[in-house]
């Protein structure tokens, strides 16, 4: 007895303490970009404070980590003002800007004609101004050692993740991957089990891309029993580098040194990278019928050349503020938004895909017009 | 004038009691209410064609089954700690022995939520394909073994190292008050340590352990975020532990599902919310009793 309980107590404390170290560590690589944010911060004070006050918004939690930089970037240049967002979620934030809560709001679907009608209702003669500000690709990432593409039609990757296809050397798979060496390995599928839009996000590509291998209602939670799940984009993506043979989703800039898929569009296989995931958006053809202010897509999963499985996440304000201050605030947040630094700013935070210039060219003039009214 | 403080103090914890009760139920009464039809279209994981009961049912079992199996891996090892502090060790081991175990207590949970993915799992996981491999027969070991070691298993024992401390800590007091009398009457009998042991700690310090294992599980049974991190969660009255997406706990589910939750879904959760509390409570309770039903020879005497 005297020896099992020192033999277990040791090593225990051991790697409690080499991880709490670890903890550490991350924390003081987490605090950096801080402190450059705070000494740019005070060395740019002295040129421009052009822009003062507070400005609230909310709405979708995709863009949580973006929105973090925008905040940032924007403060930098403009230390006197402050941007608060709520990450209630895009319903939330769609409500919330439709009833004035929110000067200015986020969200990962394009407003539907009766809450266009109240936002309208509510930002006055100014309209609406609706653009797709955050562009988050998904990559669909694996653990096979010596692999570190495969390539597959959207067929297969819905056959997988419904459990259809089990082994790694299934014909499906090695039909398009004829120099890959594939093990007879089990195909094990991890998927969020808190609910996300990333999940919903992946669906709705399976959904559209695939409809007759994927015939589940599209939600944010994951339909399919019987698989393995983690929390979080972080959990899925450490489970997979844990268990061999693993496939899972997850937001592309956070995959690391995992395989992903080169996904079938036509014809041809698109390997995932931010260009051609911007590319998509640019390429889908906007929605027509609505006002000059308002820029949506409808996203088109099968245009040559693009990387199909994106998040797109609008940003939404008023044409028209009542008072002065908060419509220069909204004025100059979103100039920054839109603006090449501002989206380069999301893309190295959250990994994002830069907005295209076509786009930027197309709703500059709305933001450059917003007024008080 | 310190009567009334200490009256207050008393009012308050029950007053505090109250309105966690209170709050539960009246925040849970919507989802109590409504038709199974309402909840499958509001919560997302609500299969349609169920009743409240038979949503929560899976959880309760994923619960229970959890904490079971963290209190029988830890209770025996958490005893012999104990024994071996207040009865074996010499007095200065003793001591930073009985520091070390106090310490395990202040690991928070997220902490054993990060070794238990990073350390333990991998670790564990060619016991878990051992074990599967060889007594695969046994309920508990069948089925497929988690490739990840996301499995029951290992939230077992990263749930039994997270109650050790307490139920050591109240053991070694228990066992601390055994009165000198009845073990040198013992030894006087020509007992060895481990008789003495057996016929006169053991059986004065039962509803000491007994409590402390109560109160071990009351901890099992609530925590959440070490479960979230580690397992893979399923919704299955299912006894396979070393298999991914068989079980969920009640404290993880409502962690993974409120950020995104909104209307019902949220009363929903905090109805699941009420049957943990009532469980948590029943157990708390059914300690009391088994510790009152012996008090002639407990501790505390």
């Amino acid at each position: 007895m005297e020896r099992h309980v020192k033999l277990s107590r040791f090593p225990r404390a051991g790697s409690v303490v080499a991880v709490g170290a670890l903890a550490l560590t991350l924390a003081a690589c987490g605090s950096d970009p801080e402190a450059d944010t705070g000494s740019g911060g005070s060395t740019d004070s002295g040129e421009t404070s052009s822009l003062s006050g507070e400005l609230s918004g909310g709405g979708a939690s995709s863009q949580e980590a973006a929105m973090e930089a925008w905040r940032a970037g924007f403060q930098t240049a403009n230390p006197d003002a402050t941007v608060n967002y709520d990450p209630v979620g895009s319903g939330g934030g769609r409500t919330g800007f439709g009833d004035g809560s929110y000067a200015f709001a986020g969200s990962d679907a394009a407003l539907e004609d009766d809450e266009m009608a109240a936002a309208e209702a509510q930002c006055g003669e100014g309209g609406v101004i609706e653009f797709p500000g955050y562009v988050s690709p998904v990559a669909v990432a694996f653990n096979l050692p010596g692999i570190d593409t495969l390539n597959m039609k959207p067929d297969v990757i819905a056959g997988i993740f419904t459990g259809e296809i089990t082994a790694w050397d299934d014909e499906a798979i090695a039909a398009d991957n004829p120099d890959a060496d594939l093990p007879s390995t089990d195909i094990t599928v991890v998927h969020r089990s808190d609910e996300s839009g990333t999940t919903e996000n992946f669906q709705e590509y399976l959904a559209a891309a695939a409809p007759d291998a994927w015939t589940y209602d599209v939600s944010g939670v994951w339909p399919v029993k019987g698989f393995e799940s983690a929390q979080g984009t972080s959990g899925v993506v450490s489970a997979v580098e844990a268990g061999e043979g693993s496939i899972t989703y997850a937001d592309a800039s956070q995959v690391g040194q995992l395989g992903t898929v080169a996904v079938g569009v036509g014809d041809e296989f698109v390997p995932y990278s931010a260009e051609a995931a911007a590319e998509v958006v640019a390429q889908s053809p906007r929605t027509e019928g609505t006002a000059d202010s308002v820029y949506s897509i409808d996203l088109k999963r099968d245009l040559p050349g693009t990387y199909p499985i994106v998040l797109v996440s609008y940003s939404l304000a008023c044409g028209t503020y009542a008072d002065e201050s908060t419509a220069e605030l909204v004025k100059g947040f979103m100039t920054y938004l839109v603006s090449e630094e501002g989206q380069q700013a999301a893309a190295d935070t959250a990994g994002s895909a830069p907005l295209s210039a076509d786009i930027r060219e197309a709703v500059l003039p709305s933001i450059e017009a917003i007024s008080a009214g | 004038m310190f009567r009334w403080i200490a009256v207050g103090a008393g009012v308050l914890i029950l007053a505090v009691l109250a309105a966690v009760a209170l709050f539960l139920l009246q925040q849970a009464w919507p989802a109590l209410t409504a038709g199974s039809d309402e909840l499958a279209a509001a919560v997302p994981r609500f299969p349609e064609g169920t009743s409240f009961l038979g949503f929560v049912g899976p959880l309760v079992f994923g619960t229970l089954l959890a904490a079971a199996l963290a209190l029988g891996l830890a209770t025996p090892v958490a005893m012999g700690i104990a024994l071996f502090i207040s009865h074996y060790a010499p007095r200065r081991l003793a001591q930073v022995l009985g520091y070390l175990v106090d310490l395990l207590a202040a690991v928070p949970s997220v902490i054993y939520g990060l070794w238990g993915i990073s350390v333990l799992g991998p670790a564990a996981l060619p016991l878990w394909e051992w074990l599967n491999r060889y007594l695969g027969w046994f309920p508990l070991f069948a089925g497929d073994v988690s490739s990840a070691s996301r499995a029951m298993a290992t939230v077992a024992v990263v749930l039994a190292v997270m109650i050790l401390p307490i139920i050591t800590a109240v053991s070694r007091e228990v066992f601390l008050q055994t009165p000198k009398l009845h073990e040198e009457a013992a030894l006087a009998l020509g007992a060895t340590r481990w008789e003495v042991v057996r016929t006169a700690v053991l059986p004065f310090g039962r509803s000491g352990v007994i409590s402390a294992a109560m109160l071990g599980l009351g901890r099992a049974l609530g925590e959440t975020m070490a479960v979230l991190m580690i397992l893979s969660p399923g919704f299955l009255y299912s006894f396979k532990i070393l298999a991914g997406a068989q079980q969920q706990t009640i404290a993880a589910y409502i962690a993974a599902d409120f950020p995104e939750a909104s209307g019902l879904a949220v009363n929903m959760l905090i109805a699941t919310g009420l049957v943990l509390f009532v469980i948590t409570l029943a157990v708390n309770m059914l300690a009391r009793g088994i510790v009152a039903r012996r008090k002639d020879f407990s501790g505390a005497n």
